[in-house]
């Protein structure tokens, strides 16, 4: 065996100096230890969270599958959240509980969207999508549905999808399938084509067969009727540019008319002076009519006068008739009293 | 002349010669788990030795085994990355760092470097000393030969394994932030919610237990062996406290891997 490579053990009794030194580097180690081992338990309780005060946030899930407790729920690819625990719900659903820090719960809204997917390396993870950051936040305890996605489980459709195309394939690459008679006719009619082209007919031929003649003849008539149809429009653009002559005098005539019309001796400036004169004359019947107004104020203060003076009239022909019943009392007395008749009528004035 | 034992007896006596040792490990060692929880091993007079012993076997080691801790982790951290980089799974192979060291090689690594250095030389020292009646002959005289002499050696062992391991876990996890991140504090935040997802309570605890029992077993075993095992040939002591410390050791880690991951 080795030698022993330890320093040689303390035999004899250690003068009391060096067994303080000792004693307090052992203390020192011990120390050390001590301190090591509260850090690092110090240190795993931070990081997973125990010192943070968090809000629960309930997934409902179809399947609990890949799902462990302690995993995180990530939102930007950051996580937010841990997985502390899954339980299954009375509907047979999966209740997955997250506690979310709650300096970390500003990211979650009321619309936040949450799935979960399954890859095909790597375990499941849990996403949070906020779309609109502005929506009242989630609440404590809030039970949101988790939209599913999972990598492998799309495997056996996308399998059966390509099975089903490589077999349709092959129906089609069969040798007595519809496709193969299909490119037999095609090549047949290339071959016939080929024979056409370099026949007579050429190309014509070879698309009509035997109505090519008619389809020249034809072809011919519509060559005539082209030129009789270009005849047709030379004559039209004769027509044409006598137009042109009749618009440009029928312009002439407007810009005469405009003259007289809108120049400096035209209708529009006597009709102008005229409306001007009426608005002198309009403003003098106003003050005329003004005039009566106080013409006919007189005469209204004439009429309440007369009506005054009627009524002192009728006093007055009372008292006249008063006076005269008395002068002919009179009269009638002296005619009484006055011997020698002399006519006693009396002549009122 | 005798007659030749026959070899089922044999067997029967070898046996029972491991049960008897076994049966005295096991009682050596519940018996200085007890001293290192009664305050009286902590005061004088026992104060003394068990700091010498504390301050001989740790100290030297420390620095060292420090050392050496960080060139292993930086070449085991270097490769775990880039391989896994090459393979695009670089998110897990943090992940797969901070287990692989801290969890599984650091703690065992502490444990064989200090049975190598330390306990296994100090069960030498024991084995020595009981052959040549010394032990004998302090106990003759009224000292408590398993509070001076034998406790603070294993509580020396002990102690020792939890400091390596401690300071070595350290450095790896350090080692390994500035390997993945450089020199940076932004990517912190990222780094401690990994190591805290790595640190489960199952997890964490069997990582607790399994580094004390790994201390415990290096210490004691070697040490028991030496004090209860036949004394007529001391190489062969030393050898079979070293395959017995295997054993255990082994079986430990065979307890502590089924325990994490089935």
């Amino acid at each position: 065996m080795a030698e022993p490579v330890l320093p040689p053990p303390p035999e004899a009794p250690a003068p009391a100096v060096e067994a303080a030194a000792l004693e307090r580097r052992a203390g020192a180690l011990l120390l050390l230890l001590a301190a090591l081992v509260l850090a690092s338990v110090l240190y795993v309780l931070y990081a997973r969270g125990s010192f943070e005060p968090t809000q629960r946030l309930v997934l409902i899930a179809e399947d609990s599958e890949g799902v462990s407790v302690g995993m995180d729920v990530t939102f930007s690819g950051f996580p937010i959240g841990r997985v502390r625990r899954t339980e299954l719900a009375d509907d047979g659903n999966v209740r997955i509980l997250v506690d979310v820090p709650r300096k970390d719960a500003r990211w979650l809204r009321t619309s936040s969207v949450f799935t979960m997917s399954r890859g095909l390396v790597g375990g499941t993870t849990i996403k949070a999508y906020s779309g609109i950051l502005t929506d009242p936040p989630l609440p404590d305890g809030a039970e949101r549905k988790v939209l599913a996605g999972d990598a492998t489980a799309e495997i056996p459709r996308l399998m059966s999808a390509a099975r089903e195309l490589l077999a349709n394939l092959t129906q089609l690459t069969a040798p007595d399938a519809a496709l193969a008679g299909t490119l037999e006719h095609l090549q047949r009619s290339t071959a016939r084509l080929d024979e056409q082209l370099a026949g007579k007919r050429g190309a014509l031929g070879a698309l009509l067969g035997d109505d090519a003649p008619q389809v020249a003849a034809t072809l011919a008539r519509t060559q005539q009727l082209l030129a009789r149809l270009d005849g047709l429009a030379q004559r039209t653009d004769g027509l044409v540019q006598r137009t042109d002559g009749l618009v440009q005098r029928t312009d002439g005539v407007i810009a005469r008319a405009d003259g007289q019309l809108l120049g400096e001796q035209g209708l529009v400036g006597d009709a102008q002076a005229t409306v001007r004169q009426l608005n002198q004359l309009l403003g003098e019947a106003r003050q005329s009519l003004s005039k009566v107004d106080g013409l006919l104020q007189d005469a209204q203060a004439v009429a309440a006068n007369a009506r005054v003076a009627s009524a002192d009239l009728g006093a007055l022909r009372a008292e006249v008739d008063a006076s005269l019943r008395k002068v002919e009392q009179l009269v009638n007395d002296l005619n009484r009293r006055w011997p020698f008749q002399r006519d006693p009528e009396l002549k009122l004035p | 002349m005798l007659a030749a034992p026959s070899p089922l007896r044999a067997l029967a006596q070898g046996l029972h010669e491991r049960g008897r040792v076994g049966w005295r490990v096991l009682k050596l060692g519940a018996l200085v788990v007890a001293l290192a929880l009664s305050p009286s091993a902590w005061r004088p007079p026992w104060r003394a030795p068990l700091a010498a012993q504390l301050v001989r076997a740790a100290l030297p080691l420390l620095p060292w085994f420090t050392l050496l801790a960080a060139i292993v982790s930086l070449v085991i951290i270097r490769i775990v990355l880039v391989t896994a980089q090459s393979y695009g799974l670089s998110v897990y192979a943090l992940e797969m760092v901070v287990r692989v060291l801290v969890l599984e090689l650091i703690p065992l690594t502490a444990a064989f470097a200090v049975a190598l250095r330390v306990t296994v030389p100090m069960a030498a020292e024991l084995a020595r000393m009981r052959h040549d009646g010394r032990l004998a002959q302090r106990q003759a005289l009224g000292v408590d030969t398993l509070r001076a002499e034998v406790a603070p050696r294993a509580l020396a062992g002990v102690f020792c394994v939890l400091l390596l391991a401690a300071v070595s876990s350290l450095v790896a996890l350090m080692l390994a932030y500035l390997l993945a991140h450089g020199f940076t504090p932004f990517a912190l935040a990222r780094y401690t919610r990994l190591v805290g997802h790595v640190f489960d309570p199952v997890l964490s605890l069997i990582f607790v237990l399994k580094t004390g029992a790994l201390a415990l077993a290096v210490s004691v075993v070697p040490i028991g062996s030496a004090l209860h095992a036949r004394d007529d040939d001391l190489t062969g002591l030393e050898l079979q406290g070293l395959v017995r410390m295997f054993v255990v050791v082994l079986a430990i880690e065979v307890a502590a891997l089924a325990g994490n991951y089935l």
